[in-house]
């Protein structure tokens, strides 16, 4: 019975359609902002201050990417299915790209690429400064996720180092409620959000710990590291 | 008959005027919600008929005016004026109103009137984010005397030759151009004659972490969250053409205005 069930979800993870749609998922954003580019968008154009939208929706994007992609784990907790864990990576390289996005935007766009500028604005507002440090987790991260990087390392430091992508999205919070004027209620629902997923891996844990102590043998989680 | 009896526009070949659809859809109101877009969207929730404007405070002749007898006895006059948000983008409007201080002058400020303090309608029945806590309601902003009898400054009643949309601060708000957007409060409900310096809502925000009571336009002296030294104008143009920032200028370019900071510190009174 455990077999066959085991057997059933892990050729579901080896699912030939589950990554492509994923990723083609993940790309909708992108299409509606270019689709947004030409006036086309479904919830419209760009609007009065067209730049603006840019950095907004790509931030707002990469912040939610990073989310889904923190989702991963506490889902397998949970449900004991292994397949989600196929998808981890993908989601945060999306998570990393839409982040890359964002400040390619404020950099280019918004900035000019006026370099005294940018510089001045990463040492002076504190927003920027949390925003940076917090892509800066997530290229070295985007960069140690090849396979050839996780033999590289070893698989304790490669885990060590992938750790701070919790640091990474506490900062992508925080930047995100600094750079708001009064209203914080988004940055707030984000913050919640990410609070639970990180609260959710212990607790899950525990209990997962427990029910198998309690019933050993019985339920067989498919957990490959967290 | 034209709305506006004279028309003067205070801006250059640089500046092409911000088209109407833009000023009306790109707005912070927060008491129409915190969006740029929300203004526009929840407009019709602001019942601006009958209005009621209250003066009062160190004056010979306080009252309650509707807003006919308060706008009725004056000349509706255009004026273009720059626009510059503290967000770091400007506009081009055409308003359409009365000089300030000829309004300020028939309730015959008395010599303990230093300030002039300004009040957005309060009324959580009807504005929707005064509902929530984001913001010490009512909006409060103020002039020192001076500022507010200096000919430039404006209380429109209009945009475009058109009546206000609500979404803009309908049916009579402040337009003080050599200042952040956001001393030129919206909807104003009351007005009055102050000894003191009053408590303005940003400047009071966050234990002082916005701007201050002046909020003078000037690019020297920048806002915790942006440089004030360039700025991106939203004049209706493609997302290429707005990618030249603009150097902003002191005084948002209306240099007549200096005087009345003579020999004060604008980095400390910002």
């Amino acid at each position: 019975m455990v077999l066959t069930q085991r057997a059933f979800w892990e050729a579901r993870g080896r699912s030939p359609a589950l990554k492509p749609v994923v990723f083609a998922l993940a790309l909708v954003p992108l299409a509606e902002l270019a689709l947004r580019l030409f006036g086309l968008g479904l919830w419209g154009a760009l609007g009065v201050n067209p730049i603006e939208s840019i950095v907004r929706f790509s931030g707002d994007w990469a912040l939610r990417m990073l989310l889904v992609a923190l989702a991963v784990t506490p889902l397998r907790l949970l449900t004991g299915l292994a397949w989600p864990m196929k998808l981890r990576r993908m989601l945060g390289l999306f998570a990393f790209f839409y982040a890359a996005l964002h400040l390619a935007a404020y950099v280019g766009l918004d900035q000019g690429l006026d370099w005294a500028r940018i510089w001045a604005d990463v040492v002076k507002r504190l927003y920027i400064t949390v925003g940076m440090a917090a892509f800066a987790i997530l290229l070295a991260l985007a960069l140690t996720s090849p396979k050839a990087a996780v033999r590289r390392l070893g698989g304790r430091r490669w885990q060590a180092l992938h750790r701070l992508v919790y640091p990474a999205a506490v900062l992508a919070v925080v930047h995100y409620g600094l750079m708001v004027k009064a209203d914080l209620t988004q940055p707030v629902i984000h913050g919640v959000v990410l609070a639970l997923l990180l609260a959710a891996r212990p607790a899950l844990k525990s209990w997962r710990g427990r029910r198998r102590s309690g019933a050993e043998g019985r339920v067989r989680t498919a957990g490959r590291g967290l | 008959e034209p709305i506006a009896e004279t028309q003067w526009s205070t801006v250059g070949p640089n500046d092409k005027l911000t088209p109407f659809e833009d000023v009306t859809s790109y707005n912070n109101f927060y008491e129409l919600g915190t969006g740029k877009g929300d203004p526009k969207a929840n407009a019709e929730q602001l019942v601006t008929e009958p209005w009621t404007i209250t003066v009062d405070g160190a004056c010979g002749k306080p009252g309650k005016l509707s807003y006919d007898d308060f706008v009725k006895p004056h000349a509706l006059e255009e004026r273009i004026y720059r626009l510059r948000c503290v967000e770091a983008w400007s506009m081009v409007i055409p308003w359409v109103g009365i000089p300030l201080g000829e309004a300020l002058k028939r309730f015959e400020p008395t010599a303990q009137a230093k300030y002039v303090r300004f009040e957005t309608i309060h009324d959580p029945k009807m504005l929707p984010a005064q509902r929530s806590g984001v913001l010490d309601w009512p909006y409060v902003e103020g002039l020192r005397m001076d500022e507010a009898m200096h000919p430039l400054a404006l209380l429109a009643v209009g945009l475009y030759g058109e009546v206000l949309p609500n979404q803009n601060g309908a049916p009579l708000r402040l337009v003080v151009p050599w200042k952040y957007g956001f001393k030129s409060i919206k909807s104003i409900v009351r007005i009055s004659f102050v000894e003191d310096m009053p408590q303005t809502t940003w400047a009071a925000y966050g234990g002082g972490s916005e701007y201050g009571f002046y909020a003078n336009v000037n690019p020297t002296v920048d806002h915790p969250r942006w440089s004030q030294a360039s700025e991106r104008r939203l004049d209706g143009g493609s997302i290429f053409s707005m990618f030249e920032r603009r150097d902003t200028l002191m005084f948002n370019g209306y240099d007549d205005v200096a005087p009345l900071y003579a020999g004060m510190d604008l980095k400390k009174w910002f």
